[in-house]
């Protein structure tokens, strides 16, 4: 399990695009919002966790479709299917990997984009918790989406609409728990829904992604 | 006589073919008299005014969209524990009239709430549930477009469609934590002490019995053309060959 994680890191690193990319759009989601609502503090302070969270969202979207689709390229899938390694054991990798290389580099930056949404000081707290709890989840999800269209040719378009109604929890809880938060209410039990959605998707969705993989490789 | 044996597409079209008419014109029968029943021998409500008889298309709408994807889910299950064929085929016909009755549900919902809220739209807990749902159904058909092979979808789909039922419930509750609504709570529960007035509460009954017996004439019909369709490709495939 640690060498194909140790694998999948070191092609996302080295072929470039994936690790990077997310970042670059995360930063250009921000920059965009600014200019359609325009450039009040205020205004901004109020919407600054919901779009932080959406734009990680969507962020974390943009390089799922190459969780699998490489591996199902060049042959290595039927290979990691065929493995003494279960095939749920993969699957969870696979999302533990893309988390690392999306998920985490994004929660890092989110309090460096707060800045530029003129965020509430006592929100980056929250922000910074709630998206470390929030994004594995993220990536599990769409590692099963993934695995759902990992047969299809042109799967991108697809496996957002197959995708961002089950981030739909996820984005809830974090976003409330940041806003409630920022406004000193506790945000204890958003923030506990949002861990056990976490835990929860991490304990089944291995099962499903691996019955969705076995399907597409048969 | 057990389900399994209609897992036989052959014997599933000679069971239902007669059985069809009668259940589509009970259908037509139930609805024309709820509804007629509804609109014109009901009294206006005391705030409301007539724009309260949209609750006979809006209710029973709201819970096939709902009953319709719980249906979906026991085909989905039967046909991934069983290799249950029309079982598959079915919750595939169903797919599109869970999306036409979540938007009837959404559409009457929204003239009823114009006059009475004063707005088509609110982010309410029940309405934004309908939409998320909406959203559900509109990613299980695109699913099993986008399949080409008939038993990799059919499979697929059920997977979908069980992780997300699982969500879906999920985005419920997660959505009532998020904003408090507008919309009533539910009002034709059995356990609950006051319920609507029977002279409203009689004729929704027919409409609801109406819509449930549409529902299944419609999945029926709908399912013979999935089944001679698939019958139809493989003559293709065959004469091809």
């Amino acid at each position: 399990m640690i060498a194909l994680l140790k694998r999948d890191l070191a092609l996302a690193v080295r072929a470039g695009g994936g690790f990077g990319l997310g970042l670059a759009f995360f930063l250009i989601v921000i920059v965009l919002v600014p200019f359609g609502v325009g450039p009040q503090a205020e205004l901004l302070t109020r919407i600054a966790p919901g779009i932080l969270w959406v734009a990680a969202l969507l962020a974390a979207l943009l390089s799922l479709d190459r969780i699998f689709a490489l591996d199902h390229e060049d042959g290595s899938l039927p290979l990691l299917a065929t493995s003494p390694l279960p095939l749920e054991a993969v699957a969870l990798v696979k999302g533990v990997a893309h988390w690392i290389t999306t998920g985490l580099p994004l929660t890092l930056a989110a309090p460096a984009l707060g800045f530029l949404l003129n965020l509430q000081p006592s929100a980056y707290g929250f922000l910074l918790i709630t998206l470390l709890v929030g994004t594995p989840a993220l990536s599990m999800i769409g590692t099963f989406g993934a695995a759902l269209t990992v047969g299809l040719r042109r799967g991108g378009l697809l496996l957002s609409l197959l995708v961002l109604p089950l981030y739909i929890p996820t984005l809830i809880f974090g976003a409330e728990a940041v806003r409630r938060g920022a406004d000193g209410f506790s945000a204890t039990n958003a923030l506990v829904l949002q861990g056990g959605i976490t835990l929860g998707v991490f304990a089944f969705l291995p099962f499903a992604t691996a019955a969705a993989l076995r399907v597409n490789l048969r | 006589m057990s389900i399994w044996e209609y897992a036989n597409p052959k014997k599933f079209i000679a069971t239902t073919t007669p059985v069809l008419p009668w259940v589509m014109w009970a259908a037509a029968v139930t609805l024309v008299v709820g509804l007629v029943w509804g609109f014109f021998f009901t009294p206006d409500d005391y705030r409301q005014g007539s724009t309260v008889k949209i609750f006979y298309l809006h209710v029973p709408a709201a819970m096939m969209a709902i009953n319709i994807w719980v249906m979906m889910l026991v085909t989905s299950l039967i046909w991934l524990i069983r290799r249950h064929h029309v079982s598959a085929l079915a919750a595939k016909a169903a797919g599109p009239i869970g999306i036409v009755m979540t938007l009837i549900a959404l559409f009457t919902g929204a003239v009823w709430g114009q006059p009475i809220w004063g707005t088509w739209w609110v982010w309410d807990p029940r309405l934004t549930s309908f939409l998320i749902l909406f959203l559900f159904y509109l990613g299980y058909m695109a699913l099993w477009t986008a399949i080409e092979d008939d038993d990799t979808a059919a499979d697929l789909t059920s997977v979908l469609c069980i992780v997300g039922s699982v969500f879906a419930v999920l985005s419920r509750y997660a959505v009532n934590f998020w904003n408090q609504g507008l919309h009533q709570g539910a009002s034709l529960s059995l356990d609950a002490e006051e319920n609507v007035a029977d002279v409203f509460w009689y004729p929704a009954l027919v409409c609801i019995a109406g819509f449930i017996l549409l529902f299944v004439a419609l999945v029926i019909l709908r399912t013979h053309t999935e089944i001679r369709l698939r019958r139809a490709r493989a003559l293709e495939t065959r004469m091809r060959a």
